[in-house]
């Protein structure tokens, strides 16, 4: 961790108050890199900037020119990027040239879905994954060998292929499920995102069962519990108070990372099923080069990939204080 | 790339003979491996020959996995499609493999201000999902495997830099590598004749547990219509045009190119995980 500084004569920060401050500060670090590069990309492109906002159209040169103002192309590099991040700070994207719409409008609109999706599917990674791990790490035996061999083949398939599977069987096959969109209102919502919530939720629910199988049984064995058994303790208060607990740990940072790494699937998940979220704005966009929203859409998802992290290694710190040291 | 495959089957044939499933899975990646390298003996038809009367096929004999909706035969396209799918996260994972360990040797042995400078660019690269820098990767270069190949590249480095240079840190303070600097051996040297066949082992697992990840990854992209583009057969491609075939009621390519990258998968996990019990 990086809260690994020299030790400080006196410092006016507790350890916890630091260790957050540290954290931020590399927070922006990482985003104010990553705003950078995605930026920098625009002059990559072989052809420059005009090729790209342009695209696949042939501009007029009023077009050229009005497109020259509006992204200040004459203006110098840096000068530029500032005049940027600064509107994205103040929440103003840059306007999609292909939806000519603002692109904070855009992702506005399509927000809705995508958090639905990641939020539904985070309740199904965590309660199926600890569910299932604590159960294969207490039962042993067969339930075990069930659940590490049916996480190792779930880990192994892409999403998209549970997707298409889920698909075949349940939307297709049995008619339980609709194919395509995201519904409206509570129930039909919920409704038409439970396979591509249950699709995104599978592999990292697999991940969670192994991490937590694997550290429940770790506690398991460790010196503590064998006192408390030695003690005459119930096993229920066992498992509950000195097992679980313990466990929670390393479970929590899994769970956290998970949770981060779900915006990425949903890029993949949202075109299985034409959910119109982010993710398929996104990739609709790289297909159309249209840039604006490529640019807002690889910041939201770095920015909150990197704000998920945070929050978990803040709640691990309030969890178990020794990491704030 | 020919010294990492032969240590990498030399550990591989160290590993295996003691574990039944890992006998399996390096019997399952052989014979993938056979049927890439053996493609146009091995399929049955042309993978890009068009035949109306097997359009959306089921199972036959002549026709083992059916049709696809163009009437292409479908385990031909299942052979052929193994060498854009897996082909590409190899060469992914070599060069990360390669770029990874060369920075964190570098960064290990310099120390000071280059190791900092290293380490928080690798920090920096592994807060972002894999999938984002490749496609990234094609929003700047165009879609086609290569661009995800660099994307996925980039994305790939600091996953074998950052435990590289762990154990390169530690086995720079061992004694040994004292022993030969006093010997005024130069630090190239040193750093390629002592400490990277001493790391080999640890570099071989995780680029093995990476290359599961890469060969999902790529085919996602794929299967998004960015990665590798039509006609050319590939697993991620087939469980796109599959799904549609799908709908109009005949699974058999998705479920099957689905079954492939899965097996794939699963057969490289297999192995990583016991290459890395083993290190």
């Amino acid at each position: 961790m990086k809260s690994q500084t020299k030790p400080q004569t006196k410092s006016l920060l507790n350890p916890t108050a630091r260790f957050v401050l540290l954290r931020l500060v590399g927070l922006a670090a990482v985003l104010l890199v990553a705003s950078f590069l995605v930026y920098g990309l625009l002059y990559l492109v072989p052809g420059g900037p005009m090729a790209f906002l342009l695209g696949n159209r042939t501009g007029t040169p009023e077009q050229i020119a009005a497109i020259r103002a509006q992204y200040h192309l004459d203006d110098p590099f840096l000068v530029r990027y500032f005049s940027w991040l600064g509107d994205a700070l103040g929440g103003d994207l840059g306007r999609s040239l292909v939806y000519r719409q603002d692109v904070t409008t855009l992702l506005a609109t399509r927000a809705a879905t995508t958090l639905w999706l990641v939020v539904y599917s985070s309740v199904l990674i965590v309660v199926g994954g600890l569910a299932a791990g604590t159960l294969a790490a207490l039962r042993g035996g067969r339930t075990d060998a069930a659940v590490t061999g049916v996480s190792s083949v779930l880990l192994a398939t892409p999403v998209f292929v549970i997707g298409v599977v889920l698909v075949i069987v349940f939307a297709r096959g049995l008619g339980w499920f609709p194919v395509f969109g995201a519904g409206e209102g509570l129930w039909d919502r919920v409704h038409h995102l439970t396979l591509p919530a249950l699709t995104l939720a599978v592999g990292s629910a697999a991940y969670l069962a192994r991490i937590t199988r694997a550290s429940v049984r770790e506690e398991m064995g460790r010196e503590h519990v064998e006192t408390a058994r030695s003690r005459g303790l119930a096993e229920t208060r066992i498992v509950r108070r000195h097992v679980l607990r313990n466990a929670a740990v390393p479970v929590t940072t899994v769970i956290g990372l998970t949770v981060a790494g779900l915006l990425a699937g949903a890029v993949v998940v949202e075109n299985v099923f034409a959910l119109d979220g982010i993710g398929s704005l996104f990739v609709r966009a790289i297909m159309q080069r249209d840039f604006a929203v490529v640019q807002a859409v690889v910041l939201v998802l770095v920015a909150s990939f990197v704000v998920v992290n945070l929050v978990v290694d803040l709640f691990y710190s309030v969890l178990d204080p020794r990491m704030a040291r | 790339m020919t010294t990492a495959l032969t240590t990498s089957l030399t550990a591989a044939r160290r590993a295996v003979p003691r574990d039944p499933l890992a006998r399996a899975a390096a019997a399952v990646l052989a014979l993938i491996v056979l049927g890439t390298l053996a493609a146009p003996l091995v399929a049955p038809y042309d993978p890009d020959l068009p035949d109306l009367f097997n359009t959306l096929g089921y199972a036959t004999p002549g026709h083992w996995l059916g049709g696809d909706a163009l009437g292409r035969d479908v385990l031909s396209r299942l052979i052929w499609g193994a060498r854009p799918t897996l082909l590409g996260p190899v060469l992914v994972i070599a060069v990360s493999a390669v770029v990874g360990t060369t920075l964190a040797i570098t960064a290990a042995w310099c120390g000071g201000w280059v190791d900092m400078v290293v380490s928080r660019v690798l920090d920096v690269l592994f807060a972002v999902p894999g999938i984002v820098f490749a496609l990234l990767s094609v929003a700047v270069l165009g879609p086609g495997l290569m661009p995800v190949a660099l994307g996925l590249t980039v994305a790939y480095t600091p996953y074998v830099a950052r435990v590289v240079r762990g154990a390169a840190l530690r086995e720079r303070n061992l004694p040994y590598v004292a022993a030969a600097w006093v010997q005024g051996r130069p630090a190239v040297t040193i750093c390629v004749r002592h400490l990277l066949p001493n790391l080999r082992p640890i570099i071989v697992a995780q680029a093995v547990s990476a290359l599961g990840y890469a060969v999902i990854d790529l085919a996602a992209i794929s299967f998004l219509g960015l990665g590798v583009q039509p006609p050319t057969p590939d697993w991620g491609l087939m469980v796109k045009s599959g799904l549609d075939s799908a709908m109009r009621g005949n699974p058999i390519e998705a479920v099957a190119a689905g079954v492939a990258i899965a097996l794939a998968v699963c057969a490289v996990n297999v192995l990583g995980d016991r290459l890395g019990r083993d290190r």
